[in-house]
């Protein structure tokens, strides 16, 4: 499993000979090709972009009116690494899902991007969506995926001094102990 | 030991990132300072909807002052922090501080099969559990590949609008007690304690209800429902015209809410705020409408919007929805189709309880059903539908066995918390109060 860095810039094949066709031909034209696997049929169109092109996939969604981020989480597929993915993308450990949806053309587009466990880094989508501020902060939080340009990226569910990255299929369930009982009292 | 405690020293240090609060002026870098005084937006300069330029970042310290409100504030709908920076009454600076609440419920519902997640949704939105339930049933259904049969369909549709009655008319009560108006919030719990009732007849629970599961609903509905809906909708139809007299028109009421706490239609869009909050703005996006699920694609309703996004339009438009609910739920009652309310796939529902009895084979299948859960093919989904505070979403990964492998909520509470350092800017801490609430923000969805 080689490493998304590698290689020249846009080494995957073109949309066009994935499944039947393009994203052209899957929405009726209109949605960019920037060298990203594509995936799904008209309505739920997946992009899957290398991490160097997830965000000028996004800047390129944008300029076409997805005009909204609905959703950004993160996914640890530590002990599920077989999983279904379309010809030249290689799966790494975590992978970050996004959902954008385009008010005025009624769609919805995902976007699955990979990302190391050795360097669990992807460019920040908040200078295009500042939305996305929250749910960065929620994916760095739960798996110590790190967004690069992103404004205040602290803990946001757990608090600031917590060890560890608690969604992540590794952590250590019950490493806190909790009591559950009635604690005894002074006498 | 001090090997051990050293090693966990640095694990901190390695996954933290520092203060969640909001910082004083004097140690806080210029241009961050100069993002969290446009209002905590945190736009960057370039983005259209971002007009930084009138920030004084030069803003003498000692004239300002941080104060938090919450966790504990009766108004802060339960356990959310705001750090405001105040300087004399208005507010400059407000940051969001959640997690208070936070009990891991993404991780748990990675530990319970498909028959008990249910169980677990339903508790993270606390004023619409139904609609929890309902995406959580419909992005497992769409992973099973498996066909609702249409009473189910039709049974979701009335209890989802019904949901959404009952939480407007808990917003509408405690937005009134925010306001000051205490009558408004008795009128509020007296008419949700209607449809209430009716889910306590029908599911058995008044909240929390466990109802709607994957591959149809648990029970059929009770005997007499019709009646029951129809006094439901006439009550509350009857009564919405009492709030438009006690506060719609009402000029102490709206000399507090007019054009306080506004946002325009591109923040809303930027911050990714849907719901009420976006079509206050003017946008007409209801996914009921723009992206139909169950079968919204064949009742009548109007997409309420406002104009000016402020507190007043927020509340029309949800005084306005449940006037359009009760239209879709008149409609339900009378479209309601006959058959089974649950799939009859032995593989997703457990066999009736006097099958059991007679059948080997059903009894398997319900033990199977109830220790391993459904087996629910490999795949990933998203679905979402428009919950009452906005798009509720449902991000499923499943790996082939009974549990999902990754199971995410997009809850719309979190995401449209950020929109409310927008509202806050440039006015009154007195108005906060009546801001925060007209995000209607429920802290067990924020943190899960």
């Amino acid at each position: 499993m080689s490493s998304p860095g590698e290689g020249s810039g846009g080494t995957l094949p073109d949309a066009a000979d994935v499944g039947a066709g393009g994203a052209q031909d899957l929405v009726g034209g209109g949605l960019p090709e920037i060298g990203a696997a594509v995936t799904g049929t008209e309505g739920s169109v997946v992009y899957f972009p290398t991490r160097e092109r997830y965000h000028d996939l996004l800047a390129a969604l944008r300029d076409v009116d997805f005009e909204l981020l609905t959703d950004l989480c993160g996914v640890d597929y530590l002990t599920h690494p077989g999983r279904d993915l379309p010809d030249g993308v290689a799966p790494e450990r975590f992978e970050l899902s996004v959902v954008l949806r385009s008010i005025a053309r009624r769609l919805m587009v995902r976007v699955r991007v990979q990302v190391p466990e050795g360097d669990p880094e992807v460019a920040s989508a908040w200078d295009l969506y500042p939305g996305s501020e929250a749910m960065e902060r929620e994916a760095f939080d739960m798996y110590g995926i790190r967004f690069a340009g992103h404004p205040d990226l602290t803990r946001i569910l757990m608090p600031e001094e917590w060890e560890g990255h608690p969604l992540r299929k590794d952590y250590g369930v019950g490493r806190v102990p909790v009591q559950f009982k009635e604690a005894p009292g002074p006498r | 030991m001090s090997d051990e405690r050293h090693e966990h020293r640095d694990l901190a240090s390695e996954t933290s990132e520092g203060s969640q609060e909001l910082g004083p002026r004097q140690s806080t870098a210029p241009a961050e300072l100069g993002r969290e005084t446009g209002s905590f937006l945190r736009l960057p300069e370039s983005h259209p909807a971002g007009d930084l330029g009138d920030i004084d970042i030069e803003h003498p310290d000692d004239e300002t002052m941080i104060i938090n409100m919450g966790p504990q504030h009766p108004s802060t709908h339960g356990v959310l922090r705001l750090m405001m920076e105040l300087d004399g009454e208005t507010v400059l600076r407000t940051k969001p501080v959640i997690g208070y609440l936070h009990t891991g419920m993404e991780k748990t519902g990675e530990e319970l099969t498909y028959v008990q997640g249910a169980t677990n949704v339903t508790r993270m939105d606390y004023l619409s559990p139904l609609s929890n339930e309902l995406v959580y049933a419909l992005a497992t259904e769409a992973l099973l590949g498996v066909e609702l049969p249409p009473r189910a369909v039709w049974i979701r549709m009335l209890l989802a609008e019904l949901q959404r009655v009952s939480s407007h008319l808990m917003w509408m009560a405690t937005n009134g007690m925010d306001l000051g108006s205490t009558t408004m919030m008795i009128f509020g719990f007296r008419e949700r304690e209607l449809c209430l009732a009716f889910f306590e007849k029908t599911t058995g629970l008044r909240m929390n209800h466990d109802f709607i599961r994957p591959g149809g609903t648990a029970a059929d509905l009770p005997d007499g429902w019709e009646d029951d809906v129809a006094v439901i909708c006439d009550t509350v139809i009857a009564r919405l015209d009492d709030y438009d007299e006690l506060l719609t028109g009402q000029p102490i009421f709206r000399e507090r809410v007019e054009g306080v706490g506004a946002i325009t239609a591109d923040e809303a869009l930027a911050l990714s705020a849907t719901g009420p909050i976006l079509r206050s703005a003017g946008v007409p996006w209801d996914l009921r409408r723009t992206m139909p699920y169950l079968a919204y694609d064949e009742v009548d309703f109007d997409v309420i919007v406002g104009t000016y996004g402020d507190n007043f339009d927020r509340y029309a438009v949800r005084l306005n929805e449940i006037r359009e609910s009760i239209r879709i739920v008149r409609q339900v009652v009378e479209k309601m189709p006959g058959g089974p309310y649950r799939v009859l796939d032995k593989k997703v529902t457990p066999p009736p309880r006097a099958r059991i009895d007679e059948s080997m084979e059903a009894l398997i299948h319900h033990f199977k059903l109830f220790t391993e859960g459904i087996r629910v093919p490999e795949g990933e989904v998203y679905v979402a539908v428009e919950s009452p505070r906005g798009e509720l979403g449902c991000y499923m990964v499943a790996d082939g066995t009974g549990k999902p492998y990754r199971m995410h909520i997009r809850a719309p509470s979190f995401v449209n918390l950020q929109s409310l350092p927008v509202m806050l800017h440039g006015g009154l801490v007195a108005d906060a109060v009546a801001s925060i609430s007209s995000v209607d923000p429920v802290m067990g969805e924020v943190d899960r």
